[in-house]
């Protein structure tokens, strides 16, 4: 079994173990670890084909490496952004519940209203 | 031999993935998360994208897994009321079975695959010389695909945007992240006394040899970055507020400086980007020393996340 | 002279797995966690040292080989940091023992 095939065969196995963890994890948190997980699955799927791709002297196809350098880029800043509305979150309510019957907040946002 | 150690590496990696997802406390799950990307990098090894394991190792697994951690250790007192609102055992089932179906569907088509595979190497190597660098993923990123990085620099703004707008009204235009206290006698204080000379020197040096070598401007940008923000978190240095104009010039001088090359190559060589005959190199580097400062600083501040402290009057 | 080098190479990198091994094994089988946190700076110490030991007379330049020594210097930096800050904390909240 060649790399390319095993990898990309682990990268799919990746991407459900991630989904499963999306959907199943009630902590948001932990709901950004899995979206992480998926997506270097979906990063190694493609790492994978850039792989089978080798020719001309080059160990791999350096389009999808490139796509993907910007891919693994604008992920982490999607997952910063994530972040910090769960922090923003965090620190209006007391609490990081996605559940729409959370208690009313106490009211502590010293803005301007 | 290989087959043994891309079998090994699969196998850990998979473990340390439903590790990821099954584990109790989220710091645990974040710290197997840490371990995951650092394989991946060997993974990307035995796959013969170096640039790519670069870029996983500094931003996949270093600067991903130190937003999470202190994402989790800052949310820890709500982990036991999360825990409470366990899905019940259908949904679980319903979600394995989706899983299960997405991942089987998956393999079908990675088994599928076109047997002679389809590759543009051979015509950027046919096309590389012209722009005079000799890494083919530069040339990729900085020549052949110059728009995706441009987007891609704009979309850090975005980011940016967001993460700062998400700053509490007393806060506006403050200094993220909390103020850290300076403790002679530490060992962070050591650290960061050392470390950073050489993290600069391994930064500019990976940034530098990225025109001919495996390396370039993202992974560079990633090692200042994070010096800045071990010299920050061991009270040293503090963030700078937000709304300092020098801050805001050097953001914007990376995306202004790539639009103004492009504007050049509109007007000089007929299309947006493109570059004329003989300056390839030059337009190169000033893209890509104008973008390495604005890289640093998006990456340290997408770290510190919103501002958390107001300015002094 | 190759033949003695590549000698070299496999019986040093062997000790350094070993100590790795040993690292591994006390990680998991040492009762507490200053304890552990020994067998695992005996790992990142000599294990690496053994095998960065080994791996030199394979490069091909000198400033290759001075790369790999950079590199376990490194490590060694940033582990001996990480062992200090856990025991001092570990010190810190159990202060009886």
């Amino acid at each position: 079994m060649t790399a390319g095939t095993l990898f990309g065969l682990c990268a799919a196995v990746l991407i459900g173990v991630g989904l499963y963890g999306l959907i199943v994890n009630p902590h948001p948190l932990r709901k950004i670890l899995a979206f992480n997980v998926v997506g270097s699955g979906v990063f190694l799927l493609f790492g994978a084909i850039a792989h089978r791709g080798a020719a001309a002297g080059m160990g791999g196809d350096p389009v999808p490496q490139a796509l993907l350098i910007t891919g693994i880029v604008v992920a982490f800043s999607a997952t910063a952004l994530a972040v910090a509305l769960l922090l923003r979150l965090f620190d209006e309510t007391g609490s990081v519940t996605l559940s729409s019957d959370a208690p009313a907040k106490a009211g502590n946002d010293s803005g301007a209203h | 031999m290989i087959e043994v150690l891309n079998f090994g590496l699969a196998a850990l990696i998979l473990g340390l993935a439903v590790w990821t997802i099954v584990a109790r406390e989220a710091p645990a799950a974040v710290v197997g998360f840490i371990v995951y990307g650092l394989l991946l990098t060997l993974v990307w090894l035995q796959l013969q994208g170096i640039d790519v394991a670069l870029t996983e190792a500094a931003i996949g697994g270093g600067l991903t897994g130190v937003l999470l951690i202190s994402a989790a250790v800052r949310l820890r007192s709500t982990e036991t009321t999360a825990r409470a609102q366990r899905s019940s055992a259908s949904t679980r089932w319903l979600a394995a079975a989706l899983s299960a179906a997405v991942a089987g569907a998956l393999a079908i088509c990675v088994l599928a695959l076109p047997e002679p595979a389809p590759t543009l190497a051979p015509q950027v190597l046919a096309n590389i010389a012209v722009t005079e660098v000799g890494n083919p993923i530069t040339a990729v990123l900085l020549a052949f695909r110059a728009m995706d990085t441009l987007l891609e620099a704009i979309v850090l703004m975005f980011v940016l945007i967001g993460v700062w707008s998400l700053a509490p009204d007393r806060a506006w235009g403050g200094r993220p992240g909390p103020l850290q206290q300076a403790d002679p006698n530490g060992m962070l204080d050591y650290v960061a006394r050392v470390l950073p000379p050489i993290g600069i020197v391994a930064g500019i040096y990976i940034f530098w040899i990225g025109a001919d070598y495996p390396g370039g401007k993202f992974q560079g940008a990633t090692i200042l970055a994070a010096m800045w923000l071990l010299v920050m978190m061991a009270g040293l240095a503090d963030a700078p507020p937000i709304s300092r104009r020098w801050l805001r010039w050097l953001l914007v001088a990376g995306p202004l400086a790539f639009i103004a090359v492009g504007v050049i190559g509109a007007v000089t060589a007929g299309a947006f980007l493109s570059y004329p005959q003989g300056y390839a190199k030059t337009l190169i580097l000033v893209i890509e020393f104008a973008l390495m400062p604005t890289l640093t600083l998006v990456l340290g501040l997408m770290l510190l996340g919103a501002p958390l402290r107001g300015e002094a009057p | 002279m190759n033949l003695f080098l590549d000698l070299w190479t496999v019986v040093a990198v062997v000790a350094g797995a070993f100590f790795f091994f040993a690292g591994t094994v006390g990680l998991l089988r040492f009762p507490d966690s200053l304890t552990r946190l020994h067998a695992l700076s005996k790992a990142d110490n000599l294990g690496l040292g053994l095998v960065v030991l080994g791996l030199l007379p394979q490069m091909d330049s000198v400033s290759a080989g001075f790369k790999l020594i950079g590199i376990w210097l490194l490590v060694l930096l940033s582990g001996a940091t990480a062992a200090q800050w856990i025991a001092r904390t570990l010190r810190q909240s159990d202060p009886g023992s």
